[in-house]
């Protein structure tokens, strides 16, 4: 670690860590109530536990963004953070923000309180202060790094990550904005929704991920510098117009089935380039660097993206199949893929190579941590594909045949099964993440010795 | 990819091409904005019980299990249609009757069945909401869902 401020990622990234587990555990719970519904249901219904886990997904996903701009913007400017102290201020405003969302959701406190009660818009439910909180938080850190970078050397990973990540802060103003007409309230929250999973976190992603591939192959920074760029455009210049995916059935006009029809297929292209780019890095770098697990990760996140994010959007995007497959179990199956391979194994990478560095030691202890990647993407993938089928069937059943909700969600109980089976692998691999992060003190298994050859041979 | 373009390039490209396409979006969006008001949700005028109904249907968060015009989670059904799977779409009082009916039914405590919880509300309330979910089943939604079951 070159700088003391690094540091403050360590924070960050312990409390990401703590709700990612409360998130899985979360998903795990919601997983046994689809095939034992009678489970808590008058003490934690079924949409509580959703609250949480969708809602503890974002706040970790984003604290992670935050510790992992704390961690490589003192590099990249070749400077200290402006202010560790606002930073941790920062983090304590969010953490206590989560601990009253939590409080709120389970025991229902404040209900129909315009400041203290639960908002009730999907994933935006946070109660008003909770919502101003975050805001104050963000502009905090907006301000802590724009300095940090302003006054430092500027580099096209911190020119991308900033404007990912002010582009977050500006719209997240729209979740304040909630308008009566139900169609309307619903175009504006996707400028949320959407244009920070399908927008700017794409930039935030390229940023930390063209990082990582700097400091794991060691290609030369021009090469990663252009790359970035050609990527973070090809994220806007789809995900922008690609928004329209979502107007085909809430009342917007017809045009947008057209314009998201062609915009969001290509947004698989953003999501090519990275793999690609992880690819061609790692093959083209002259740098072995000790921690594989950093780079297994960053190879994961970029396949599993492609394939979660981009196959398996497309394959529910084009407005004639989304007309039988909207709000059905592929839906739910192209989001927990996307969410996994795109934003959660991003920051699982980025954790796997900082926290070395910050505990100042060896990648300890990569086997383990390797296990783990493999249990959850496995874990994950067999998810998708139960859920896909799934899906498959309520779409020919509910949508096709006409039958009613209710007796089509009874056909489908063999694959919720299935299901919570592929919940457990998660869970279980998330908690081997964990413990391989934070408690072993030697590797499992020594690394072989490398036979050094001279370019003669 | 050096012989194509140099950084720079690639950067005002990345600067050109996004600002071109959010100000094509905001755009559009601008003309979504009048089209809704105007046209798709114009059927039925925006009463203020249909406005307190939306904040029932928020307060409760009643979208992290059912789907409304098929958003929110998929462990409940559709209700973007349910007035029309009724067939009360055009009686809002026997809407609001069959609705008091279901929302007093709950929880069913059946074993093995989806239980959704027993909201305690009052009789304004459910006609509030009511009217939110047939002001929503007018809107002019391109013809979705395909069929009455959501």
């Amino acid at each position: 670690m070159k700088y003391e401020s690094q540091k403050i990622a360590y924070a960050y990234f312990l409390a990401a860590m703590i709700l990612f587990v409360v998130q899985v555990s979360g998903g795990l719970l919601a997983g046994w109530i689809y095939v034992a519904p009678n489970t808590l249901s008058e003490v934690l219904p079924f949409n509580v536990v959703r609250m949480l886990h969708t809602n503890s997904l974002i706040v970790w996903l984003l604290l992670g963004f935050f510790g992992a701009a704390y961690f490589l913007i003192p590099e990249e400017s070749g400077r200290e953070i402006h202010s560790p102290a606002i930073a941790y201020y920062q983090l304590a405003i969010l953490v206590l923000g989560t601990l009253g969302v939590v409080v709120t959701y389970v025991f229902d406190l404040f209900q129909g309180n315009f400041l203290l009660g639960k908002d009730g818009r999907e994933f935006l439910e946070q109660p008003l202060w909770v919502k101003i909180g975050i805001v104050v938080a963000a502009l905090m850190f907006l301000y802590n790094v724009s300095m940090t970078v302003l006054a430092g050397k500027k580099t096209a990973i911190t020119n991308v990550l900033l404007i990912g990540l002010w582009g977050i802060a500006l719209l997240f103003l729209f979740a304040f904005y909630n308008p009566a007409n139900l169609s309307l309230d619903k175009m504006y929250w996707w400028y949320v929704v959407h244009l920070w999973v399908e927008g700017v976190w794409e930039l935030v992603m390229a940023a930390i991920l063209a990082y990582l591939m700097l400091k794991l192959t060691g290609v030369d920074r021009e090469v990663v510098e252009k790359w970035l760029y050609v990527i973070v455009g090809t994220s806007l210049f789809t995900g922008i117009l690609g928004t329209g995916h979502h107007y085909y059935w809430i009342g917007a006009p017809g045009y947008w089935q057209w314009i998201g029809s062609i915009f969001s297929t290509l947004e698989i292209v953003p999501f090519f380039l990275m793999m690609v780019f992880s690819f061609v890095m790692v093959w083209k770098g002259r740098r072995d660097h000790p921690n594989k697990a950093a780079l297994l990760w960053s190879l994961g996140t970029t396949t599993l993206a492609f394939f979660g994010a981009g196959v398996w959007g497309f394959l529910h995007t084009l407005h004639g199949v989304n007309y039988y497959t909207h709000g059905t179990q592929i839906t739910a199956a192209h989001g927990h893929l996307a969410f996994f391979g795109a934003y959660v194994s991003l920051n699982l990478a980025i954790f796997t190579y900082a926290f070395p560095i910050m505990r100042n030691r060896d990648p300890y202890n990569q086997v383990l941590n390797m296990a783990s990647f493999w249990l959850m993407s496995g874990g994950m993938a067999f998810m998708t594909f139960v859920l896909t089928f799934a899906g498959t069937i309520q779409t020919h059943l509910q949508r096709v045949m006409g039958q009613n909700y209710m007796e089509v969600q009874d056909q489908l109980v063999l694959f919720y099964y299935m299901r919570f089976g592929a919940g457990i692998a998660v869970v279980l691999g998330a908690i081997l993440f964990v413990y391989a992060i934070l408690v072993p003190q030697r590797e499992a298994i020594e690394p072989g010795k490398r036979d050094v050859l001279s370019p003669a041979e | 990819m050096r012989e194509v373009m140099t950084t720079s390039m690639a950067r005002n490209i990345f600067y050109g091409g996004s600002i071109f396409f959010v100000l094509i979006f905001l755009g559009l969006s601008v003309h979504s904005h009048i089209y809704i008001v105007n046209t798709s949700t114009a059927s039925m005028p925006l009463t203020e019980s249909v406005v307190r109904g939306k904040r029932i249907w928020e307060e409760h968060a009643c979208v992290n299990c059912h789907s409304l015009h098929g958003e929110g989670a998929y462990f409940a059904p559709e209700v973007g249609n349910v007035m029309t799977r009724w067939g009360v779409i055009d009686k809002p009082k026997e809407a609001f009757e069959t609705l008091k009916g279901w929302m007093e039914a709950q929880p069913s405590r059946i074993p093995g069945r989806r239980q959704m919880p027993g909201y305690k509300l009052t009789d304004e309330q459910i006609r509030d909401l009511s009217n939110f979910l047939i002001w929503a089943d007018k809107t002019d939604t391109k013809g979705w869902p395909p069929n009455n079951a959501g």
